[in-house]
């Protein structure tokens, strides 16, 4: 979307700024972003909050050179399948690391960046990234 | 079930059609496959049409009536079907399905997308939307990197390699050159497609289908009555349809699609087909990798070895298996919600031996496979000639 309103960016806050997903206590599996319902057990499923590790391991990359809006300024920049260390998986950009320490396996870690800005008007958007762990 | 057949079918040009308004496209193709099926309008008893995104692209939604008021059509239920990319297939299915049920006996299906009237921005954020909005889109993905996640997975599990993802795009522009519909009617080699730029490294700008206007359509009868009304009915054999997370992050594998695994596995289960029965596929190649995966999700090709088959130009025009002979996404072009009928019309074309110079030859059971996002949506067709009025 071009304009995020701000309620769509604070929403997220805890899941963007936290990594706050779920876990369901009835067949162990966790989930990110948090879901309502476990597609596994259904309405058998408990979902509880559950804070995912900071840390993982890149599962496969690309380095992006046609950017959507809002990314424009960032390009060219390096977007990763991210499996943490529970297992969970995410796409997060890879930043702040030379551009041949980003392969397959390497091992990475969250920081906290922000992620866009379209416009004067609407608000900077903030979450995770990740950086590769020397 | 009742057996449904395609009686008629129409098709744009495809390509970058600035002269004309989305409303023209979608009638032509509309009128074109009503003359071809050699009935009038008022025998149509319903009609199903896939569009993707027009609101961001043409500031137009409400599609159904509009293409049913457009083709003078009105008062017919007229329903609009969006399933990103593969809203055109997943159209077809729901006019099938009508027809199969018996609550109708001539439905007429459309695909249209306009895709020119914006900026490559505005088009690209169109695009996205077929994926995870809260997960990709807001992360900067875009349509190319979550393919290109998927190509590097490919290449480092199976060793694929760029050389012969280009392949897949250099049998496609050459497809395309037979065919008068297609958007490229030129023919690029491996190095055009190397030299091309990354646009989302290991995907380069002809590893990428174009942004493209154009419409299909399709004229669906129930099988006993085509029979009466076609000499060359072509039978809708089988179709299927499943679905798989937005997100490819919450997928368990990057190199399949396990969409196209379940709905390929349902069609080859209803009937008893087997890959190497199938003449000739139309495939969901938007980038290079997709046909790779395509090829080998399918069944015609084991896993991983759809990069070493296009490179001995197994999947060429009248090779081991025609894969793409329309040119496919790459070369005949992506009108988005156009795709999926647009291969059936292809599958059409084939199956009456009626494609021209790209004609496959002995084509006896025809297969499209139309995608929507990264794999979220997958629709399978199986199509046969059959014997009709003589």
């Amino acid at each position: 979307m071009s304009n995020y309103a701000l309620p769509l960016i604070w929403r997220k806050f805890p899941e963007r700024y936290n990594l706050l997903g779920n876990k369901c206590t009835n067949c162990g599996r966790s989930y990110f972003p948090s879901r309502k319902i476990c597609p596994n057990c259904r309405r058998k499923g408990h979902l509880i909050e559950e804070v995912m590790p900071k840390e993982g391991k890149i599962i496969s990359f690309t380095k992006v050179f046609s950017a959507p809006e809002g990314f424009e300024e960032e390009v060219p920049y390096f977007l990763a399948i991210i499996e943490l260390i529970n297992g969970v998986r995410l796409l997060a950009q890879i930043v702040d690391n030379e551009d041949h320490k980003v392969l397959i396996g390497a091992k990475v870690k969250m920081v906290f960046r922000k992620i866009s800005e379209k416009d004067e008007e609407s608000p900077i958007a903030y979450g995770y990234k990740f950086k590769i762990v020397e | 079930m009742r057996s449904v057949s395609i009686i008629g079918a129409g098709i744009t040009k495809f390509g970058e059609h600035w002269e004309r308004s989305f409303r023209e496209l979608v009638v032509e193709a509309g009128i074109k496959a009503l003359q071809d099926a050699g009935i009038e309008g008022k025998q149509i008893q319903a009609l199903y049409g896939g569009c993707m995104a027009s609101g961001m692209f043409i500031g137009q939604e409400h599609i159904g009536a509009l293409i049913a008021d457009q083709l003078g059509l009105n008062p017919i239920p007229s329903t609009r079907v969006e399933a990103a990319c593969a809203s055109g297939g997943v159209a077809l299915r729901n006019a099938y399905l009508a027809v199969a049920s018996g609550a109708y006996d001539i439905v007429a299906v459309g695909g249209v997308e306009k895709m020119t009237e914006v900026s490559t921005t505005i088009a690209t954020q169109a695009l996205g939307g077929a994926g995870d909005e809260e997960t990709e889109l807001f992360f900067g993905a875009t349509f190319p990197a979550l393919y290109a996640l998927m190509a590097r997975r490919h290449m480092e599990e199976y060793g694929t390699t760029e050389d012969q993802l280009a392949m897949v795009s250099v049998k496609n522009h050459k497809n395309a050159c037979l065919n008068p519909y297609a958007q490229f009617q030129k023919e690029i080699s491996v190095e055009d497609v190397l030299n091309s730029g990354y646009v989302a490294s290991p995907l380069k700008l002809l590893d990428c289908s174009p942004i493209t206007d154009g419409a299909a359509a399709l004229i669906l009868c129930e099988t006993n009555l085509a029979r009466k009304i076609c000499e060359r009915p072509v039978e809708v054999v089988a179709s299927a349809q499943a679905s798989d997370s937005l997100a490819l992050a919450n997928r368990k594998s990057l190199t399949e699609l396990r969409a196209t695994k379940i709905a390929a596995r349902e069609i080859y289960e209803k009937t008893g087909l087997k890959p190497k029965d199938i003449s000739f596929a139309e495939v969901h190649d938007c980038f290079t990798i997709a046909e790779i995966l395509a090829i080998e999700d399918l069944g015609f090709f084991e896993k991983g070895y759809g990069g070493k088959a296009t490179e001995k130009g197994l999947t060429a025009l009248n090779s081991e298996i025609s894969i793409n002979p329309s040119g496919g996404l790459k070369g005949k072009g992506h009108p988005v919600g156009a795709t999926g009928v647009a291969q059936a019309v292809e599958a059409y074309l084939q199956l009456r031996g009626a494609a021209g110079k790209r004609q496959v030859k002995d084509a006896s059971f025809g297969l499209t496979h139309n995608v929507g996002g990264s794999g979220a949506t997958v629709v399978i067709h199986v199509f046969k000639a059959i014997e009709g009025k003589r």
